[in-house]
């Protein structure tokens, strides 16, 4: 349980590293679009890198159409991917020929999704999915331990009292307890990971909060990692360690969450963020700006996809493809103005009292 | 605050929307409150507690099985609940208008976004077909887009520039009042940021009001002038938006504020509010909130409250504040 003392904000600086549990390299997907005759690709994920280690919590943050729904399909091979490696601790997932090792996978890495009005069959109990999945992926356990350990997974996701929750359908059960119900699914499997698509979007706010802190404590409890899929900046905060930012289909900036929010690099994550609604935001009467233009990810050029929208943008954004670089240490950006201001700065630094660059 | 003008724009009195019959579900009970001229009033509530049934009752836009039971709704001083269809077509668009929920499709997709403004202008005046044409390039512009577009067809366009195009569309006769049912939901944030911004000017320069309903009170924190919380189809708090942010009465409005997360706040931990809103076809008795209330005592669970203004806040509907004033 997670003290009322110890919230989400407890301080992690300072924690060994993590052992690495998912990897993903160079991780792309492409999909043709449009007539049988058409050339036309859409590149939704492009090169992304991401790292999820032990009992972290990965934010992945973007806007509709960033690729990020993809990242996590691809993640749970849903997709295969187009270019680019999955690793599920160190060894490539590509290399699972058999179909026991897939399923093990499968099993080890589990998703939850956004919307738990669909993701649950009408016509079947909640026992259902959980006793399914526990019978496919746990085939040790009896009928009875089985309904017993599903009782527990129940009472695990704040669903009490678990023997009556077991008997309900899913219509007798409001939004966040269907919710509740797949996270209670994913973890019947004992997964090491649970790739989380927007689980608390289509909930309502006082019911949202609920589900951030249970994810939490199933970090804590269970010793699960997630892959935290979202749009909102504020609950990445939340729950998050690190994040990432994801614009059209690639990776614009990754660091520690607090790092990210309070020194953002990339003029996206800025944009953002101050577009973040906000009661405690700075009251300023921000110029229109930027409407929120969709960018092109359909045979995108080179060069940097935020470049048309970028109050910074240079000539050579337009034409050289900006790649993830270290700004300092676990803060990254993919940004060429961002790189050049770092450099300098590191530079002045450096020159000035010989502090490491 | 001073005793307010005379008229306001916009007074609605006890209004009771009911649906269906056995049981009745009452969505809206009596609910009161008054909009003044150009006043940006936010309506805040979770998914079910009446706030849409709430606008289009105002907005005399409810069907059967709803229907108006009881209460009134003054707008510049005619009460709208006992208006004729005919009275109504008189009013409606011209005097005020609607951009509905993800109204961006609501668009016609076959016709060009021209033709649907001049449709709409159609409908409700007669002016010749250049005079038309101008108006819709003078709303366009209004909220943004380029008149080039109004040959283009709704696919063509973002989902951004559809909803503003769908603003235009409530502007083409100046409205005294624009009700608008959570517009940016289907919207990014970057978005939806961008059209609040726009919307916030337009009611500035032209002078309308604006009645917002939105589930999320963040949203409208830096754009409404006063915020109405509805829960389970009550009005419990209603005042000054930034009142309600730094000095929330209602336990409801507490738990509310407790329950998102901030980027620019302190990180701390966050509860939520416990439980579920009531079956509105079996209210529980005394006040609605008080099954999930932190703060519930004696009377709670008989009694219903009354409304009082407490401060600046102009309307709270709860026990704790029995001894502040009375307002109905």
């Amino acid at each position: 349980m997670t003290g009322a003392g110890a919230g989400p904000g407890d301080p992690r600086a300072g924690e060994p590293r993590r052992d690495v549990i998912l990897e993903a390299r160079g991780l792309t997907r492409h999909f043709r679009v449009g007539g049988v005759f058409s050339r036309d690709i859409l590149h939704a994920v492009d090169h992304v890198d991401l790292v999820i280690g032990e009992r972290e919590i990965v934010a992945l943050v973007g806007e509709s159409g960033s690729g990020k729904s993809t990242v996590a399909r691809l993640l749970a091979l849903l997709y295969r991917p187009t270019a680019g490696e999955i690793l599920f601790r160190g060894r490539p997932v590509s290399a699972l020929r058999s179909r026991r090792r897939t399923l093990d996978y499968r099993r080890r890495v589990q998703m939850v999704f956004q919307d738990p009005f669909s993701s649950l069959s009408p016509v079947y109990p909640v026992s259902h999915a959980i006793v399914r999945a526990l019978a496919l992926h746990r085939p040790e356990l009896s009928a009875r331990e089985r309904r017993a350990e599903a009782a527990r997974l129940l009472e695990q996701v704040g669903l009490t009292p678990a023997a009556e929750v077991m008997g309900k359908y899913p219509h007798e059960l409001s939004g966040g307890q269907r919710q509740r119900v797949g996270f209670a699914a994913a973890l019947a499997c004992r997964p090491e990971v649970i790739l989380a698509d927007e689980p608390v979007s289509m909930l309502d706010v006082s019911i949202r909060i609920g589900i951030l802190n249970l994810m939490t404590r199933l970090r804590k409890e269970e010793g699960v990692s997630f892959l935290y899929i979202t749009h909102d900046l504020a609950s990445a905060r939340y729950v998050a360690d690190r994040m990432l930012v994801m614009y059209a289909g690639r990776v614009v900036e990754a660091g520690p969450c607090e790092q990210v929010l309070t020194d953002p690099r990339h003029p996206y994550t800025r944009l953002l963020l101050s577009a973040a609604p906000d009661p405690w935001a700075p009251l300023e009467e921000t110029s229109l700006g930027d409407s929120g233009e969709p960018p092109r990810m359909v045979n995108p050029g080179p060069g940097c996809r935020f470049a048309p929208r970028c109050p910074l943008a240079e000539e050579i954004c337009a034409h050289a493809t900006p790649t993830l670089t270290e700004l300092r240490p676990a803060h990254a950006a993919a940004c060429h103005v961002a790189e050049r201001e770092a450099a300098s700065a590191s530079q002045v630094r450096t020159d000035q009292d010989g502090i490491r660059s | 605050m001073p005793a307010a003008p005379a008229e306001p724009l916009l007074e609605v009195e006890d209004l009771v929307v009911e649906y269906g019959l056995d049981p009745p579900v009452r969505a809206v009970d009596q609910v009161s409150m008054r909009v003044e001229r150009g006043e940006f009033v936010g309506i805040v509530g979770e998914s079910g507690c009446g706030k849409s049934t709430l606008l289009y009752g105002i907005g005399r836009l409810l069907g059967p099985p709803a229907r108006i039971v009881s209460g009134s709704v003054r707008f510049r001083g005619e009460n709208m609940v006992e208006l004729t269809d005919e009275e109504l077509r008189r009013i409606r668009w011209r005097d005020y208008s609607v951009v509905m929920q993800s109204a961006m499709n609501a668009l016609n997709p076959v016709l060009s976004i021209g033709a649907q403004l001049e449709d709409a202008i159609a409908a409700h005046e007669r002016m010749p077909p250049d005079r038309m044409r101008e108006r819709a390039a003078e709303v366009l512009r209004l909220v943004g887009i380029d008149p080039i577009h109004l040959k283009s067809y709704p696919h063509q366009l973002s989902g951004g520039m559809r909803q503003r195009a769908m603003i235009a569309m409530a502007l083409v006769f100046s409205p005294d009042l624009v009700i608008m049912d959570e517009p940016t939901s289907a919207l990014d944030v970057v978005a939806q940021r961008s059209l609040m911004l726009r919307v916030k000017r337009l009611q500035r320069e032209l002078g309308f009001a604006v009645l917002f309903v939105t589930h999320d009170m963040s949203l409208v924190s830096h754009f409404s002038d006063r915020l109405a919380i509805m829960y389970a189809g009550q009005l419990v708090e209603l005042g000054p938006t930034r009142e309600l942010f730094t000095n929330p009465r209602h336990p409801y409005s507490v738990g509310l504020l407790q329950a998102f997360p901030s980027v620019f706040g302190e990180r701390r931990r966050l509860t939520g509010i416990p439980g579920n809103p009531p079956d509105l076809r079996r209210p529980p008795p005394g006040c609605r909130f008080q099954p999930r209330c932190p703060r519930a005592f004696e009377p709670c669970g008989q009694v219903e409250p009354g409304e009082h203004r407490v401060g600046a806040t102009d309307l709270v509907r709860c026990h704790l504040f029995a001894r502040s004033e009375v307002v109905r």
